[in-house]
């Protein structure tokens, strides 16, 4: 690969980072705000208030940059970058559609995961580093919670990657069939649970319980530091429905594929994307014990059940 | 209203019930008719989860139109009674500092003098004649009782639904009369009264028997 | 975290010992995303779970019974509005109540039914409110929405009557202050058949719903006689299995005839004493008021034609004495220890109010639970802090 489709390649997957993750924002905004019986945005931009989270990042990148004095200062000040990078290093690898991927990596379900198993560093970072006995709790729940959830969803990716016969991302969405759905949706439901669990949004946000410890391990962030922790999230689950679009629904296929296979990609994503969002609107938090048991009593040996069905399947049709 | 009788309380019950042996409380409940109130919490029967009532009920508020009025394009439809601003009917003021005195925050600052005007008719007595130097409310202390306007024996006080006169500086939350009379342009005529409320005082008045000790009633007086 | 097995400890050994671990102060509040208002919490934690919390009030506290003794009776209305806000009929009500009984007032009957049904729907904009708070603090964000939808609707009639969506300084001593409008009983009427058809949807994202079940059952167990011990009342009494109601059991305004049999009022309980009987309870208790608000509404375009309050007197004195009158307000038990000299403003005039006892048995209950249960329970006991501080 030449140096320029290098740089080609890293520019649209930045410029894909930053303007899909305000696509979901302003749809969560637009979306609950009907959910709630509101309006929503609807003066920035002029139109519907479109605009709205432009405003917002404007606003976030003139505001004080504010350090605790007790904060450990240069762990709190990367914090949001962890989290951010890990997401875009994450995205840089999903495809779009057949052959349009920013850098195809053949180990891709593997490169993805343990990508974001390093975004789970943000928040624990801005937990200890804040010198705030809120966010400290907050980074410990996060700790737990992040890491329990990361077995279900290794072991739902795992799943599909068996039943594909590949760990390349391309690979399984080529391999996938509409049956699939059936025989997968195990897996898929243990994948979406963990993935909603692993963003850190209700019914899962117990780290981010704004009703008990204000904002958790982002207590203390404010302007553009606290933009970028958000911008994470939202990129997050960008991410997460994208990937959940190429393991379990089949990525780009769907009619007219070879033209409109970015589309297809691009809906599923977003009807994944509002499935999390719906979830957010319409539940409340699991405390944490709770959510810990679900982990490991409920995914865990559901995963590993739907591994066990891939596994003779597999074996069975081989 | 929805049909969907498992989201009632009352009907929303499962089999299982947390600890109560005996539900003797709902025994005292003195009306027989209403259906059993059983405090059951368990599961809903069925499979669907309770907790996809929650994933309906936002879709379909979704889908609904929304209830929002957009202030300040559409400015809110007040009642005539709505507490927003007092608007003062000046020439109706005699200064005699009833407001003044049952106000519960002391807000509101009356200065008078008294001035006397010369008699009308010759030989007759010279009149006095309160004039209202200043009067001033500060609503930012004012708390919208309405005791004033209440207390007013000669109907100088009024409410008007006017709520939109905030200010950066507090002190301008001090109306002067000047400012008070403005607002009498926005006061509303009192609502109709129920039909079964008392007639008005000018209505029974009419009725009553003319007072003994006068053998023809004044003119102007029923 | 009451409903699983005793909490286990783990020693982890490193090196020479175990784990040194230390206890952790964690002041929930005074400004705080869970505490409706400023109530601070001073809890001891020991990781999450909660050894020891102390409420601190008095963030709050704005002198009103200092400030009753040097205003008359009609100013008095002004300030009782303010401690519980969320029902400021029903503490005017007190007030008044209190008044007109050392004067040995009988007030019209028109008056009587209008009361009672302004207190009705008060009591299910205070219900409305923890419904919609309540959940907002387990972290579902909407039912907040549909309840003060409901509220607003509710608000629209109160404004229409009194002048006030909130504060309606409406009572006076010897009745109400204007007559109804016209047409009113009919859009009361009718928005209490619209609250009514919209309630199945905020009840939808609550009733049933595992994760609140999970949030609520078996979380904040009080039981009935540290309740009773407490002076606990209102609808967290009743979740507890003490049925007290006052509206029954000493009747005022005209209850006892809607509390008698075949009328629409109920005393809602139930025996878990957890959080969401507390929740149960206040749904429950909804859907009693409005039955009961609809009943007054139908009796009020029944009654012949008559005043709305009694004449008074120039300057109004309370004999001397002193009494104590207390009301149910949706809260709770709601007194008002009145000592008068004869004056025109009275000697002394205590108020008990009903978060201040509810409050106080957090110290109790909040010890062993985690932090995410302290929201739970706190948000469950159903509080004011002007109530509190008055």
């Amino acid at each position: 690969m030449s140096l320029l489709e290098v740089v080609v390649r890293s520019v649209v997957v930045l410029a894909a980072f930053l303007v899909l993750p305000l696509l979901v924002g302003q749809t969560e905004h637009k979306v609950m705000a009907h959910m709630q019986g509101r309006l929503g945005p609807m003066y920035a931009g002029g139109f519907h208030g479109w605009a709205q989270l432009v405003a917002d990042g404007v606003k976030f990148a003139q505001k004080e940059d504010v350090t605790p004095r007790e904060a450990d200062r240069w762990v709190f000040r990367l914090a949001p970058a962890v989290s951010l990078v890990a997401y875009l290093v994450a995205l840089s690898v999903l495809p779009l559609t057949s052959g349009v991927v920013g850098a195809d990596v053949g180990a891709g379900v593997l490169f993805v995961l343990a990508a974001m198993a390093v975004g789970i560093l943000g928040p624990l970072m801005a937990g200890w580093a804040s010198a705030n006995k809120y966010s400290l709790l907050g980074g410990m729940r996060a700790a737990a919670q992040l890491l329990s959830y990361e077995l279900p969803m290794v072991l739902a990716a795992a799943s599909v990657a068996l039943a594909a016969g590949t760990l390349s991302l391309s690979g399984i969405v080529e391999q996938w069939h509409p049956l699939w759905l059936v025989w997968q949706l195990p897996g898929a439901v243990v994948f979406l649970v963990a993935a909603v669990a692993e963003l850190q949004r209700v019914p899962f946000d117990m780290p981010m319980a704004d009703s008990e410890i204000v904002f958790g391990p982002l207590t203390e962030y404010t302007g553009l530091r606290f933009a970028f922790f958000l911008l994470a999230e939202y990129a997050g689950i960008v991410v997460m429905s994208l990937l959940f679009t190429v393991l379990f629904l089949g990525g780009w296929q769907g009619p007219f594929a070879a033209a409109l296979g970015w589309l297809w990609t691009l809906v599923k994503a977003s009807a994944v994307a509002f499935v999390v969002i719906w979830f957010r609107v319409a539940w409340p938090r699991l405390r944490e014990d709770q959510l810990q048991r679900l982990a490991w009593l409920v995914l865990v040996p559901l995963g590993l059940a739907q591994l066990a069905i891939t596994g003779v399947w597999v074996v069975l049709t081989t | 209203m929805s049909d969907d009788d498992s989201v009632r309380t009352r009907a929303e019950r499962g089999p299982e019930r947390r600890g109560a042996a005996t539900d003797n409380m709902s025994d005292r409940t003195m009306d027989a008719e209403q259906p059993e109130r059983e405090p059951e919490r368990g599961e809903r029967g069925g499979l669907v989860p309770g907790i996809f009532k929650g994933l309906a009920t936002t879709a379909r508020a979704m889908v609904t139109p929304s209830h929002t009025a957009e202030y300040p394009d559409v400015l809110p439809d007040l009642p005539p009674r709505s507490r927003g601003t007092i608007a003062l009917l000046e020439e109706n003021c005699t200064s005699c500092m009833l407001c003044a005195r049952e106000c519960p925050d002391w807000c509101i600052y009356i200065d008078s003098h008294k001035e006397t005007l010369p008699a009308t008719t010759e030989g007759g007595r010279e009149r006095q004649r309160n004039v209202l130097d200043r009067f001033g409310i500060d609503f930012s202390l004012c708390m919208y009782c309405g005791i004033c306007i209440e207390v007013c024996p000669f109907d100088a006080l009024f409410w008007s639904p006017e709520f939109e006169y905030a200010e950066t500086d507090i002190r301008d939350m001090l109306h002067e009369k000047d400012r008070l009379g403005e607002w009498m342009a926005t006061v509303p005529p009192p609502p109709a009264l129920d039909p079964g409320a008392a007639d008005a005082a000018e209505v029974t008045a009419l009725s009553k028997p003319v007072r003994p000790g006068r053998a023809t009633p004044p003119a102007g007086r029923p | 975290m009451t409903s699983t097995t005793d909490p286990r400890e783990l020693t982890v050994g490193v090196g020479a010992g175990g784990l040194a671990t230390a206890d952790m102060v964690l002041n929930i509040g005074p400004q705080h995303p869970a505490t409706h208002g400023v109530l601070r919490l001073r809890l001891v934690v020991d990781g999450e779970r909660i050894i020891t919390a102390e409420p601190i009030i008095g963030y709050m506290h704005r002198g009103a019974e200092k400030l009753f003794e040097v205003r008359d009776y009609r100013q008095i209305t002004v300030l009782a509005n303010r401690h519980d806000w969320l029902s400021a009929f029903s503490n005017e009500l007190g007030v008044v109540l209190a008044v007109e009984s050392m004067l040995g007032m009988e007030v019209p009957e028109r008056a009587v039914w209008a009361r009672m049904l302004l207190a009705e729907l008060n009591r299910v904009l205070n219900h409305l409110m923890f419904l919609g708070s309540y959940p907002l603090e387990l972290g579902a964000i909407t039912p907040i929405f549909y309840a003060f939808r409901e509220r607003e609707e509710l608000q629209t009639v109160m404004e229409e009557v009194s002048g006030g969506r909130m504060h309606y300084m409406f009572n006076r001593v010897g009745g109400l202050l204007h007559d109804l409008p016209a047409g009113w009983l009919g859009r009361v009427e009718s928005t209490i058949e619209d609250v009514r058809g919209r309630l199945p949807d905020l009840e939808s994202m609550l009733v049933g719903n595992e994760i609140v079940h999970a949030r609520t059952r078996g979380v904040g167990v009080l039981s009935a006689e540290t309740v009773a011990a407490y002076g606990v009342s209102g609808p967290i009494a009743r979740a507890s299995g003490l049925d007290v109601d006052l509206r029954r059991d000493t009747p005022y305004l005209a209850y006892d005839q809607v509390f008698s049999s075949g009328g629409p009022g109920r005393v809602v309980t139930r025996t878990q004493g957890d959080s969401l009987a507390r929740l149960e309870v206040l749904l429950e208790q909804v859907h009693v008021s409005l039955d009961i608000a609809q009943h007054c509404v139908g009796v009020l375009g029944s009654l012949p034609q008559g005043p709305i309050n009694v004449k008074l007197p120039k300057v109004v004195r309370v004999p001397e004495g002193e009494t104590y009158y207390a009301t149910e307000n949706p809260l709770g038990f709601n007194g008002y220890y009145l000592v008068s000299r004869g004056d025109k403003t009275p000697w002394r005039l205590k108020l008990r109010s009903a978060s201040f006892n509810n409050v106080s048995v957090l110290s109790e209950t909040l010890p062993g639970n985690l932090i995410s249960d302290m929201v739970a329970i706190l948000g469950s006991m159903f509080f004011v802090v002007g109530d509190i501080d008055k």
